[in-house]
């Protein structure tokens, strides 16, 4: 069952990114959270030594968060910024494995552009979310592309 | 920028020089193949059952249609059949079958194009498991195309002690709005790293600003850092030019020459080629090798990217990974990190190379000048086209790729 506060945190997580609000987006993290992008989309499994269009932990996507922020990247001169649309999320029925977690699964349609250009991507989430101290954060977003395996242009941004 | 010369590059220096086309690991069992296009042409490169390696025109003799769709996988029986009519061929390509065989009895089927089945490719040649084409039948001989530079592939596999690698970890393909040359004359320029990496590498110390000193630092941001040396680090790695194009950058010393190594790798290093060849693999670790005009190895983090030109104005950029084999886990995981950190389409490294690339190939269209400056460190004695060693900031690493492209894409085929 998605609860309201669940189906809540995943929308203002997508409106965090949308918004530009990065140090708060990496505030939802739990300390050994992981933003992951399989480069097989949903088919790869979690133990394959498969490489990854992007598999960060909170140190990485720090790095990433600051050097938007820092505003020097040739790269970001016009700078992007993106819009994630999502469907409501769906229980993935894991809690048997363990009852503390909740893994939703979003579809979503993402868009990212820069002056002329966006480019537009489309996938599902899957979310694990733990709660610490009782407040909710993200283990795990996986994010993935229908098309990971294809050839892509460059992603600066947060699909 | 101009449609008529890509379509003259294609034509030549694509179809008249050796083109990288796979690795043998990708193929380990008879009926494994993948396919590519060469030159815009379809090419399907398979294991036959006898498991020797062939590289096949893609292309069915009887109405034209791609016979392999695929990227890759296994072929199931012993023949290739065309889907739309059932033509059958051979692994070796020969035609063995075709549906009512009575219609063509007195036609010259056998005796005409149709007839030979699927063509080979012209120029075949496996060199340690890289396997590489030449599609036109006329040309340059392999080992008189790449001569010493081979001796980096050499440097790749034997990092491994039993000489062998093994393509694992999958493919990151990239779709850049470039020129190919523009891509290709990057790999071996030293000096952009500076600037053009700089927000990546002030990021990665900012936050690393927050971490006590002596704390490890991760693998990835060991990969990050180097990238912010300085120009006279980048002066100081060398370079070298060979006849044809081919070129190395950080001969002494690169990027990559931090990277440790355990103790028991080097032992087994040590006993499989001897003490001098072992250290000779250990402290070469030259940040880029390019094997022109569709190669670029990276010896220490085992990674290789092979350049597809598709249009004028767009290139695909593939990065593949090997694991070492019978070397330790440490040094996939290494070639894993680095391709993902630096050459993903989520690369934070490499998204200020890709704007940078577009960036010129919309600055080249300004009728300012048709000229590009690649002047640095000229001397009149490199026109001889030699074996020369050079600064690692020497814009001849660059020269050199263009004397080549000048010498292949005359369209009578000759030598210039």
């Amino acid at each position: 069952m998605v609860t309201n506060e669940i189906e809540q945190f995943l929308y203002a997580e997508a409106a965090m990114l949308d918004d530009g609000r990065y140090e708060e987006w990496l505030a939802l993290f739990a300390d050994d959270g992981r933003y992951w992008v399989p480069l097989q989309g949903s088919s790869q499994s979690e133990e394959s030594k498969c490489n990854s269009i992007a598999d960060e932990d909170k140190m990485m996507l720090a790095l990433r968060i600051e050097r938007l922020r820092a505003g020097i990247a040739p790269s970001q001169q016009p700078k992007s910024c993106m819009q994630h649309v999502l469907q409501r999320p769906m229980a993935v029925d894991e809690a048997f494995l363990n009852p503390a977690v909740s893994v939703l699964r979003t579809p979503f349609t993402y868009a990212e552009s820069r002056g002329d250009d966006m480019v537009t991507l489309h996938g599902h989430y899957i979310h694990k979310l733990v709660r610490t101290e009782g407040v909710l954060q993200i283990a795990l977003k996986r994010v993935n592309l229908v098309n990971a395996s294809s050839r892509l242009p460059m992603i600066q941004l947060f699909p | 920028m101009s449609k008529e010369v890509f379509e003259l590059e294609q034509r030549t220096l694509f179809s008249n020089t050796w083109i990288y086309l796979g690795h043998a690991s990708q193929i380990p069992s008879p009926g494994d193949f993948f396919t590519l296009d060469v030159a815009g042409q379809p090419v399907l490169v398979l294991r036959d059952l006898g498991g020797e390696v062939r590289a096949l025109h893609n292309r069915c003799a009887h109405k034209g249609a791609k016979i392999v769709t695929a990227e890759s996988g296994r072929l199931e029986g012993r023949f290739l059949r065309c889907p739309y009519h059932a033509w059958a061929y051979r692994f070796d390509g020969e035609l063995v079958s075709y549906p009512l065989k009575d219609g063509y009895e007195c036609t010259q089927l056998r005796q005409s194009e149709a007839g030979l089945g699927l063509r080979p490719i012209a120029g075949f040649h496996i060199y340690r498991d890289f396997i590489f084409g030449r599609l036109s039948p006329e040309g340059v001989g392999f080992n008189d195309y790449f001569g010493d530079i081979l001796q980096t592939i050499d440097l790749m596999v034997d990092r491994s002690p039993t000489g062998r690698l093994q393509i694992e970890g999958g493919v990151l393909r990239n779709v850049i709005n470039c020129n190919w040359k523009l891509y290709l004359e990057n790999i071996n320029d030293s000096v952009h790293p500076v600037s053009a990496h700089e927000s990546a590498v002030r990021a990665a110390q900012a936050v690393l600003k927050d971490l006590p000193a002596d704390a490890p630092k991760p693998l990835a941001f060991e990969q990050i850092l180097p990238f912010g040396q300085k120009y006279a680090f980048f002066e100081g790695s060398g370079g070298k030019v060979f006849p044809n194009g081919h070129s190395i950058t950080g001969t002494r010393f690169s990027v990559h020459s931090g990277y440790g190594n355990m103790p028991e790798y080097v032992a087994a290093l040590k006993a499989a080629h001897g003490e001098e060849r072992a250290t000779q693999i250990l402290e070469r670790s030259p940040q880029n090798c390019v094997l022109y005009p569709s190669l670029a190895l990276k010896g220490s983090p085992q990674t290789i990217r092979v350049i597809r030109p598709i249009a004028v104005d767009k290139t695909v950029i593939e990065a593949w990974n090997f694991r070492t084999l019978d070397a330790p886990e440490l040094l996939f995981d290494r070639a894993l990190t680095y391709s993902r950190l630096v050459f993903s389409p989520m690369s934070v490294v490499a998204h200020d190379d890709i704007h940078l690339f577009e960036a010129q190939q919309s600055g080249l269209r300004s009728q300012a000048t048709h000229w590009v400056s690649l002047h640095r460190e000229f001397e009149p004695s490199e026109l001889e086209e030699t074996t020369r060693e050079s600064s690692g900031t020497n814009e001849l690493l660059l020269r050199n790729q263009h004397r080549a492209w000048a010498r292949y894409t005359r369209e009578d085929g000759r030598e210039a």
